[in-house]
Formats: structure tokens, sequence, C-alpha cells
């Protein structure tokens, strides 16, 4: 192993695998497993329910990691943070709670194109409870979106837009700052769906326009099942809980309770502490590494994974030209070969892609392709992995049985 | 076998030169299946006589070429067998793919039991028995009664 980028993930190693799937999670690093395993070790105990000296040490990791993920993405304050499971749940959470309770007949929610199914089906629902129309941006085919689209598909009667920041398909990032200006003019919410951009370039919900911010802990090194939801104070206090139970209240009488303040009013139950300080320690690791440098080493890889692929007659890709805009991610098809095959042809060369239509089957659609592999790396990933890929792609084709 | 040598021995002569692929004008029984995982369609043609015998079949649509091989392969198997022959057949293969068949059940799978090894491969099982959960619903679903 030459590639210093690795010597924190232990599960890289081993250079006989190459991991290029980090646009459905990302590996962990050392300082990440030992910050989770430190606190079983040592604090282990039920944030904010007891009195004792761990109890009170717990509570303490879990709200630094709630300021540092404050200050991480330019919120107001930390109690602007709450704690979810993933994106999904961060969705789903704004979906009920602020979508039934504010939009109704008459009004219209807009999403784009290139929406992950996270952030489509739960407005599919707001759509069919309240009957309020559900318009989307569309995109071309290199995911570029124009202004007019912008302003025509957010028309006055919008009460709420969601889109997201990075594709994970085609790795481009959205004029994030345009649609919320758009949005704002008409009266709507903003919501910015930041799974794929939050490991790739730093964020700044103040600078985006974003009423709502949400990602996943897993796709920035972080554990599974730890995630975010940024909102504004003045929307998260108006808001009804979405989930009732313990440590969310005030008081409980027979028939009533008066709900705790924000962020514990959204954060019923028992919650992820660990996750919470395994995310802290992410953030952390992240800093060290350097967006300038996460983002130049994408860009470098990409670039000469689409060099690559542009040299293999029956190989495309999607998406923009130039390398700066895919964010690690180069979604790509081989002619005659389905992705399925693809993928399982490489991963007995030990290469692990993704294949399908990674959860965004309106766009594969709007793109008229049926399905399509994806390669996403990150910055741990190095250029000899990418030559072992192109020469592995080169060869695919006579392995599923075409003499050229 | 390893997943290549799958590809090498089997799939890839069906996914490339599909036997049974195509449209009937008549078909007696035709359905759609479709494997949400990976998108993919295929359709499924019968025709069956009074004597529940399976005249004819084909498939059409796009797909993967585990599931295109798997479906030319099924197809060879049942055409010229009656419906409860076909549907015999189906059983085994479902069990097979659950590593659970028997000799004997092995044994009717014919050229099928080759697929024995996407066993191994579980990300691909859904694709391997997209053909055979269609069929196997137009046997059932189109059954006629008897006393
Ligand atoms: C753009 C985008 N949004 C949302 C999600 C959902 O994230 P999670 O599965 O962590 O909830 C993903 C994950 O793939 C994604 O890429």
């Amino acid at each position: 192993m030459t590639n210093v980028f690795k010597n924190d993930f232990e599960i890289l190693h081993d250079d006989k695998y190459i991991y290029f799937d980090n646009a459905a999670t990302t590996q962990r690093p050392r300082q990440v497993i030992n910050a989770v395993s430190e606190f079983y070790r040592t604090i282990n105990s039920n944030p904010l329910r007891g009195l004792y000296k761990w109890s009170v040490e717990s509570t303490q990791a879990y709200e630094n990691s709630r300021r540092k993920i404050a200050e991480f993405i330019g919120a107001k304050d930390a109690s602007e943070i709450i704690f979810t499971r993933n994106s999904t749940e961060s969705l789903n959470l704004i979906a009920y709670s602020w979508g039934l309770n504010n939009i109704k007949k008459g009004d219209n929610i807009t999403v784009t194109i290139l929406e992950h199914h996270s952030n489509l089906l739960p407005w599919q629902m707001v759509s069919k409870v309240t009957g309020a129309s559900l318009t989307y941006i569309e995109c071309s085919p290199d995911g570029e979106i124009s202004d007019e689209e912008i302003i025509s598909r957010i028309p006055s009667n919008t009460k709420l837009v969601s889109a997201a920041e990075v594709s994970n398909v085609l790795g481009v990032r959205l004029p994030i700052e345009k649609i919320s200006k758009r949005a704002h003019k008409v009266g709507a919410v903003m919501v910015v769906d930041g799974a794929q951009s939050a490991p790739h370039i730093p964020i700044d919900v103040k600078a985006l326009g974003a009423d709502f911010f949400v990602f996943s802990g897993h796709k920035i090194m972080a554990p599974m099942g730890i995630g975010v939801l940024y909102g504004k104070s003045e929307l998260l206090e108006a808001m009804p809980p979405f989930l009732h139970g313990g440590e969310m209240i005030e008081s409980v009488s027979r028939y009533d309770a008066v709900y705790a303040p924000v962020p514990e009013k959204f954060e019923a139950g028992t919650v992820n502490a660990a996750g919470a300080v395994g995310l802290a320690a992410a953030i952390d690791y992240i800093k060290s590494i350097g967006f300038d440098t996460i983002s130049q080493r994408e860009e470098n890889l990409c670039r000469l994974l689409i060099e690559g692929i542009k040299t293999i007659p029956y190989a495309e890709y999607y998406g923009s030209k130039s390398a700066e805009t895919h964010s690690g991610i180069v979604t790509f098809n081989i002619e005659g070969c389905h992705p399925h095959d693809v993928a399982s042809i490489l991963d007995t060369e030990n290469i692990c892609i993704r294949a399908g239509q990674h959860c965004a089957q309106p766009l594969h659609e709007h793109l008229g392709i049926p399905a399509s592999a994806r390669a996403s790396m990150y910055f741990y990933n190095d250029e000899s992995e990418v030559e072992r890929f192109i020469e592995a792609l080169k060869k695919v084709r006579s392995w599923l049985g075409y003499e050229h | 076998m390893n997943t290549k040598d799958i590809y090498r021995e089997i799939i890839n002569e069906h996914n490339l030169h599909p036997s049974h692929k195509g449209e009937i004008n008549d078909p007696s029984y035709e359905l759609d299946g479709v494997n949400p995982s990976c998108g993919d369609k295929i359709k499924l043609q019968f025709k069956i006589d009074e004597n529940g015998i399976i005249e004819d079949a084909v498939f059409s649509g796009s797909g993967c070429a585990v599931s295109q091989a798997s479906c030319d392969i099924m197809l060879d198997l049942v055409i010229g067998k009656t419906r409860d022959e076909a549907e015999k057949i189906t059983e085994a293969f479902m069990r097979m793919i659950k590593g659970e068949a028997s000799e004997e059940e092995l044994e009717i799978l014919e050229e099928a039991e080759a697929l024995a090894d996407i066993a191994h491969m579980p990300a691909r099982v859904k694709c391997a028995v997209l053909g055979w959960r269609t069929m196997e619903k137009i046997l059932k679903e189109n059954r006629r009664e008897t006393l």
C-alpha cells in the first residue's frame, strides 16, 4: 500500500479490493471507529436521562457533536440541528411535520428530475394526501438546469421546493442558490438534500438559502444510523413533533403533554449518541484532510477515469464532459452489457461498483437509459485503482461473450 | 463454478443467441414480469393446447444476461411439456436456487442445473428467477378447474 490516504482505513489496506461505491456509503477511518468504541467503553449511558457522571458525560459528548455539526454547516445555533437516522428520515420528518401542516389543495410542491427516491417519495406522499400539485424542474442530458426552467417550474402557488445539492447519478452540482432565490421570491420553503454534497464540498446553509438541509453520516465516513436535519429555528419551533414518546416532553398529564423545546421535541426515544460522537469525529477527520484536497483528488481521479472510458469503444458515460463537475461520480454503460452483469463481472476482479437505477428511476427515464453502472470515488482512492478499473472494464465485453 | 465460468459456460450463449426470444401472434396467455431491483421487464407468451400441453412459448423485453439466459433455458425445458410438468420444474428450480433441491429435482432441471451456482450470487437471484416467477403466475392463475 503506497497511498497514504488509505492509512487510516483498515478495510482498504488490502489492495486486493477496489472500493468504488462511495456514493452508496463511504468507509470509516480508525478515528471514527475509535471514537464510537471509546464512547461505549468509557461513558456509555443513556444521555439526558441520568444525573450521574457517565450520563452527564454522554450528554455532553452528544451535545458537543450537535455544536460541531452546527458549525460545520453554518447553522446559527446548535438547536437548529436535529439528529435523525439518515437523510431519508430527515426528509420524511420535514414532509410529515411541515409538509402536511402547511401545504393544501391548490398549492404546489416543486422538486427536480434528478432527485433520489428519498427526496421524491415524501413529496409524492404530501401531494397525494393534500391534493397539492407536484412539479419537476428538468435538466439537460448533462445535468444542467436553465434559469427559465427554475422560473417556470416554481410558480407563485409553490409552498415548498426540494432539491439535491449534488446528484447521486450524474455527480453534478445543482444551482441551489438560484433555485432557493426563486423559491423565496414566491414565498416557498427551500429544502436542500445534501446527502451527496456534504462529503465533497463545504456547506453553508445561509449561502445556499436553505430553510432545511439534510445529510447522512454514513456518506461522510461516520457510522450508519446517524443523520442530520438542519432547520431554521422559526420553522422548527412552529412545527409539531414527528415522533412522540420519551425525552421529547416538558410534562405529561393523562390526556395531554407539553413538548420540550427544539431540538429535543424532534428526538423522541433513546438517541444514537455513539453515532453522533462518531459523526463529530468524522467531521474532524474531513477537516483534517481538507475539502480542497478532497476535490483535487476526486477531480484528478474522475478525469483519469473519464479519459479511460473514452478509450473503450463500446463504453459511454453520462453527465458533464468536465471532470470538475462529477463529485467523484462517473455513471456509465457498456453497449450490449447490462449494468448488473458488468457489476457481477467486475466483482470477480474485486472491484465494487453499483448497478441499477441508483434510487433515481425518474431520472433514468428522463435520460432515456433503462439502467446504468456507477463508479463513485473518494479522496482515498488512487490512480492505480482507476487504471486497474479501466483495464478490467476493457475486458467486460469479452467476458460477457462478445468477440470485440 | 465461479462467476466468470457461469457466464462463459451457459449464460453468454443463451443471452447472445436465445432460441426462444420473440413474439407470437395468438398466445393463449401472456404476462409481464418486472425485476424491481434493476427495472428489467420481460414479457412471456404461452400457447397451451386443450390438453394442457405447452405448444410454444417465447419471451421478449430487456434485461441482464442472467435473467435473459435463465428465461431462455426455462422455455427450452417446458416447451412440449404439460402445465403440471412445467409447474413441477418451476418448483424444482426455485428449490435449487435456495440450495434445497433433491437429486431427482436437479435431474429434471437438466441444463438449468448450471444456474445452481447463482445461489452464490445473492444479488442476482432476483434476476435468475424473474422468468420463472412470471411463468409460475401464468400457470397458476390460468389453471382450469378439474373435478
Ligand atoms: C442524493 C441522495 N439523497 C438521499 C439519499 C438517501 O440517503 P440515506 O439512505 O442515507 O437516507 C441518498 C443516498 O443514496 C442520496 O444519494
